[in-house]
């Protein structure tokens, strides 16, 4: 298996390991520029060419991610607007309805004071009436008693007309004259 | 340089491994510049493994690798980007990458011929490939520092500026010694020690179970069994040295172009 000093050259020759033979450095040299061509050539071009490709290939895939990421945010940034948009839409409907039940809420009050104030200018001036009436129906009676009343009392007639409605007025303007000035306390 | 032989003569039967383990006998093209012997085998077998893998797993590539792809893109990323992007930078990590492949590569697929039965020796233990790589690597950081500076990079190794001048008379002898010889020497020689000690270990577990097994008493037969474990540890222990000395030499050549390129003190 392993070579022994027995396949040796001539016995007693010496080797200087330190100094080459010209052999050696011959192939030595040969072997060298055939790996060195094997490798400038033929090889690192070759791994340089896939390097170059996996690294395109990877940046396109990153690349490729971005544009989605970017979609992806143009979308969110779309569907943000139009739920703003949206919810302002709302809010505006909502005021509106607010305005408007507002607006109808104080047309309806000012209708009701407008009714409420001409029903009762209306019985106020009714009863204003039936006071006149009254006060003129009072009067006749209040005069016709007190005249039936006075002639009783002074044992004549107050047949003189005149005379007995000039007493009538009178008593009767004493008696306003009275009452206006209780109400005036 | 017969110590270990001439030890073995000594003690009659066991033949231990000697240095001349690293110069088997030529098979063709005998006294040419051109010999061809076991160990050019192995590195003509490495270079073929290493083309045929790396043809093989980069002739169809995929973006979203298979097995053995992704095995062989591990191997050129590791030293595309831990070695020259992490040490050069991306631009001159790419200048510099066919270089640093090249060495890596060769240094590995011929350290691990070492442990393939059949060749059993490693392409880079003789001398000639380590000092062709380390004078590749002394060509490429001396040429990234002209390249990079040119005219003030001999003049920035060895006369560093901002040194009192004085100074100089020590500083520029060992700046000269280390950059400019040391470099290249440590370089040629850690690669090629590792792997003839290696190589040696290997042979002396290996013959010295076969001598314990087959030649020597009954009792003795058992140490066998202990030198073929240790040959088994050493095995993987040579599979560990053979990436590690393939990534210290990729890596003192990176490391060695880096400062030349960065030397503006």
């Amino acid at each position: 298996m392993l070579s022994t000093t027995s396949t040796v050259v001539a016995a007693g020759e010496s080797h200087n390991p330190l100094l080459p033979a010209t052999p050696d450095l011959v192939w030595g040299a040969v072997c060298f520029v055939a790996i060195l061509l094997i490798f400038w050539r033929l090889v690192l071009p070759r791994m340089k060419t896939m390097l170059d490709e996996r690294a395109e290939v990877i940046e396109g895939g990153i690349k490729k991610a971005e544009n989605a990421q970017a979609e992806a945010a143009a979308a969110l940034e779309e569907y943000n607007k139009q739920l703003a948009d949206a919810r302002a839409e709302a809010a505006k409907i909502r005021e509106q309805a607010r305005t408007d039940a507002t607006r109808i809420a104080n047309d309806v009050k000012a209708q009701a004071q407008a009714d409420a104030d001409r029903i009762t200018a209306n019985a106020t001036a009714q009863i204003e009436a039936e006071r006149q009436s009254a006060l003129v129906s009072l009067r006749g009676e209040v005069g016709s008693l007190a005249i039936d009343l006075a002639s009783g009392v002074i044992g004549e007639s107050l047949t003189d007309d005149r005379k007995a409605s000039a007493i009538v007025d009178r008593f009767l303007s004493e008696l306003e004259a009275d009452e206006a000035s209780k109400a005036g306390k | 340089m017969h110590p270990l032989a001439a030890a073995s003569d000594s003690t009659g039967g066991f033949q231990g491994p000697s240095i001349d383990e690293f110069f088997p006998s030529v098979l063709l093209f005998d006294g040419t510049p051109f010999e061809i012997n076991r160990i050019m085998l192995a590195r003509f077998f490495a270079v073929i493994v290493l083309f045929l893998v790396f043809w093989l797993g980069t002739r169809k590539m995929k973006l979203v690798p298979g097995r053995f792809q992704s095995i062989v893109e591990m191997g050129l990323d590791l030293v595309r980007v831990n070695i020259a992007e992490d040490l050069l930078g991306k631009k001159d990590g790419k200048r510099f990458l066919p270089i640093l492949t090249t060495v890596f590569f060769m240094v590995l697929f011929m350290n691990l011929t070492g442990i393939i039965p059949g060749f059993n020796i490693a392409g880079t233990s003789l001398i000639g490939i380590p000092l062709i790589l380390a004078a590749v690597a002394y060509v490429v950081f001396i040429y990234a520092g002209i390249r990079k500076h040119p005219g003030a990079f001999f003049k920035n190794a060895l006369v560093p500026p901002g040194v009192p001048w004085p100074l100089y008379i020590i500083v520029t002898p060992i700046e000269l010694v280390s950059t400019f010889v040391l470099r290249p020497v440590t370089l040629t020689l850690r690669l090629l020690m590792n792997m003839i000690v290696g190589h040696l270990l290997l042979v002396l577990f290996f013959t010295a179970t076969s001598f314990f097994l087959f030649e020597s008493g009954n009792l003795f037969a058992l140490f066998g069994i202990g030198t073929i474990a240790f040959g088994f540890v050493f095995t993987l222990f040579e599979i560990l040295v053979a990436v590690l000395q393939a990534y210290v030499f990729s890596l003192l050549t990176a490391v060695y172009a880096q400062l030349a390129l960065n030397d503006e003190h």
